[in-house]
């Protein structure tokens, strides 16, 4: 597949590029519909389309003034500033008891280890409608439906399956006779977890916090069950705005939105090779 | 080890058997780890696995009817409900003194509209009743007051409801999921017109397993691409498929509402190309399609991600071996080079099928009315008919598919072996 050898028959060869035109098509269908909002958040009227002006690369067809409405309008601001205050929150809850919990996995004699498992990972295998229907039912029984404390509370159970799993992951590597070699120099078990253990799993530690933090950041469905109007979060403004009065300041946000999945995804890869170059397995 | 002869215990050097040493020492590993998980463990279960089991509870849990009239259901234990006789004089009596209560707390309108799940009407009665109580003349039999206030307690219809949802557990609002209920004659389907449940179970496989078989069309090429490819171009054209992964839901979802609506950026293209004529607008949302095409694009990474890990295993010399015997391309492909690929297929469908059975967000904003799944009909019970225990019911079913469906996706992948990014 690689490469066309010259010996190829003519239906070879036009296999060869119908596919990759096949392929092209796909990671168009991919990637356009993430890109076709970024011009489209800088259009000078209400619409979601390409006027004639934009097509014409009019400047008189492009203005901010939708990303101007984000940042002043106050419904918004609220908006931005709850998902701030819960993402976190949330994130670090998360990282803190996943990470302990994934170094205790990680030890080679764990009694129950597969129902352990099981239930540690159910967050993210169980469809969020029907968590978020449980965290209702439950939560208004003990008076947290509503309160700022039972959304970061569901969100860090969420996010919490995938500290396990990055965490987990990079543990896989880790020898284990460092620590046997730490604590025979005098170091009691914490400082041992903080000063040589810590350092070479922060990798997996940092990817796992992302995927937490992407987690509440993003989420919608247990918000709009959990949440009062007081924690009404980016997402949910962007599910009722398209809902209901659907307003080209989406887009705007939207826009911004991708800008930080691209910073995430940045930070991400750089930690992947990082630990793909300390660990030998890549050649650069 | 000379010392060392049959029979002779090993000892550590303060003299404890070497056993017993060994097995405190693991016992105390154990204990260490347990220590470790128990945090998260405990904060896992409380916060989201107690949610679930209260959703379970919630579905077969009835205790409203005998909290609300505890002496009717007494009293009605002695009545037989295949007679055809309304009870006689003490059940209304009992009704009189609960309802007396009842109405001092406002407990009886709750109760109505529960049992209007079972029996429309219900809900006014009790209302209506409700309003009549308190002037109700204490010396007179009240079986004639309560009828005179509505004539529904003359009907033996409603204490059959009655009767049968006193017991603190039902089955009604499982029975319900499934289009049955319970008649005088035992459990029977809801007349054909009624029957909306077990159709929106089905519309969710169907449009489910579309999603699917579509997202491992459009995937498979690309996993296949991305894995000939040199690690170089293949890191680089990864993050086309990477890219769409970490953007919100909502950022997609609402990429999609602007690219289909009739206004739309790909309707103004196929007019501006001529394809369509400026009256014929396709429509491509807030139906079926608009489902299946953003819910395809945004489980499409699900589908690549593990196809891409199970074929970058697969060792090119195989389809290079086949082709040295003389098997062309297509052959090469089919019989040496798919088969391996299975497990790939086989863990990515299944992860789309789950992601995409439970899916909410999406087919609420794009799907209109024929494009909605399970999980919207839960959300409406929940939070605009306020009908939890049917909502308990029909997530519970939801969640046991979804469970099911888990064994098997462990068992093609494992637990352990799920990866990210």
């Amino acid at each position: 597949m690689s490469a066309l050898p010259p010996y190829a028959s003519p239906l070879q060869r036009t296999w060869y590029y119908s596919f990759r035109v096949i392929c092209g098509l796909i990671f168009f269908f991919l990637i356009f519909p993430i890109l076709v909002i970024l011009p489209l958040s800088f259009n000078a009227q209400d619409f979601f389309t390409f006027t004639k002006e934009m097509l014409a690369l009019n400047p008189d067809g492009y203005s901010f003034k939708h990303y101007e409405d984000f940042f002043t309008n106050p419904d918004w601001q609220q908006a931005l500033t709850n998902s701030v205050m819960i993402a976190p929150v949330a994130t670090l809850l998360a990282t803190s008891f996943g990470t302990v919990a994934a170094v205790g996995l990680s030890q080679s004699h764990v009694p129950y280890k597969p129902a352990i498992m099981a239930v540690l990972i159910s967050p993210m295998i169980v469809p969020l409608i029907i968590s978020a229907a449980g965290m209702y039912f439950f939560y208004s029984r003990i008076g947290l439906q509503g309160t700022y404390w039972g959304v970061v509370l569901a969100h860090a159970a969420l996010g919490t399956p995938f500290v396990i799993i990055t965490v987990t992951a990079t543990l896989v590597g880790f020898d284990r006779s460092l620590v046997r070699a730490s604590a025979s120099l005098g170091a009691n078990p914490v400082t041992t977890f903080f000063k040589v253990q810590m350092p070479l799993i922060v990798p997996g530690v940092v990817s796992g916090a992302l995927f937490a933090f992407i987690t509440s950041f993003d989420e919608v469905v247990v918000v709009l069950f959990l949440g009062s109007a007081g924690q009404k979060t980016l997402p949910w403004q962007m599910f009722t705005g398209l809902r209901e009065q659907i307003s080209p300041t989406i887009l705007a946000v939207a826009s911004l939105m991708v800008a930080i999945s691209i910073i995430l995804l940045t930070v991400l890869e750089m930690l992947r090779r990082r630990s793909e170059r300390l660990r030998g397995l890549s050649p650069g | 080890m000379s010392d060392t002869t049959a029979g002779q215990v090993l000892t550590t050097k303060d003299g404890k058997p070497l056993k017993a040493a060994l097995a405190r020492a693991l016992r105390r590993e154990k204990l260490r780890s347990l220590a470790l998980i128990a945090p998260l463990l405990i904060f896992v279960l409380l916060t989201f696995v107690a949610p679930i089991l209260d959703m379970l509870f919630r579905s077969v849990e009835n205790s409203i009817v005998e909290d609300t009239l505890p002496r009717t259901v007494v009293a009605l234990r002695v009545w037989d409900p295949k007679s055809g006789e309304v009870p006689d004089e003490e059940v209304f009596a009992a009704l009189y003194g609960d309802l007396l209560v009842a109405v001092e707390e406002k407990k009886h309108t709750r109760l109505g509209s529960r049992l209007n799940y079972e029996e429309s009407g219900i809900s006014s009665l009790f209302r209506k009743t409700g309003r009549r109580v308190n002037r109700m003349d204490e010396a007179a039999p009240f079986k004639e007051q309560f009828i005179d206030a509505d004539d529904k307690w003359g009907d033996v219809g409603t204490w059959q409801v009655l009767r049968q949802f006193a017991p603190p557990y039902t089955d009604g609002y499982f029975l319900s999921a499934f289009d049955a209920q319970r008649t005088s004659d035992g459990i029977e389907m809801k007349p054909e017109d009624e029957r909306i449940y077990m159709l929106l179970f089905g519309r969710t496989l169907f449009l489910s397993i579309v999603i699917t078989v579509s997202c491992l069309l459009l995937g498979y090429p690309i996993a296949f691409l991305l894995a000939a490819l040199p690690l170089r171009t293949s890191n680089l054209l990864m993050i086309l498929v990477l890219l769409p992964f970490w953007t919100s839901l909502l950022v997609r979802t609402s990429a999609w509402k602007v690219l289909l609506q009739q206004q739309g950026v790909i309707n103004d293209f196929l007019v501006w190309t001529g394809l369509i004529s400026d009256a014929s607008r396709l429509v491509m949302i807030n139906n079926q399609t608009g489902t299946i095409i953003a819910m395809t694009h945004i489980l499409l990474p699900f589908m690549i991600l593990p196809l891409y890990s199970v074929m970058k295993t697969i060792s090119p010399t195989y389809v290079r071996a086949a082709k040295s015997l003389g098997a062309n391309d297509w052959t090469a492909f089919w019989r040496v080079y798919f088969p391996q690929s299975v497990p790939g297929i086989g863990a990515g469908a299944v992860l789309v099928f789950i992601l995409s059975i439970g899916y909410y967000i999406t087919p609420e904003l794009v799907g209109g009315t024929s494009g909605i799944f399970i999980s919207n009909r839960i959300a409406y019970h929940i939070s605009s008919s306020l009908n939890w225990g049917l909502a308990a019911a029909l997530g519970t079913l939801l969640l046991v598919a979804v469970m099911v469906l888990f064994v098997v996706y462990d068992k093609i992948v494992g637990i352990d072996n799920v990866k990210l990014g």
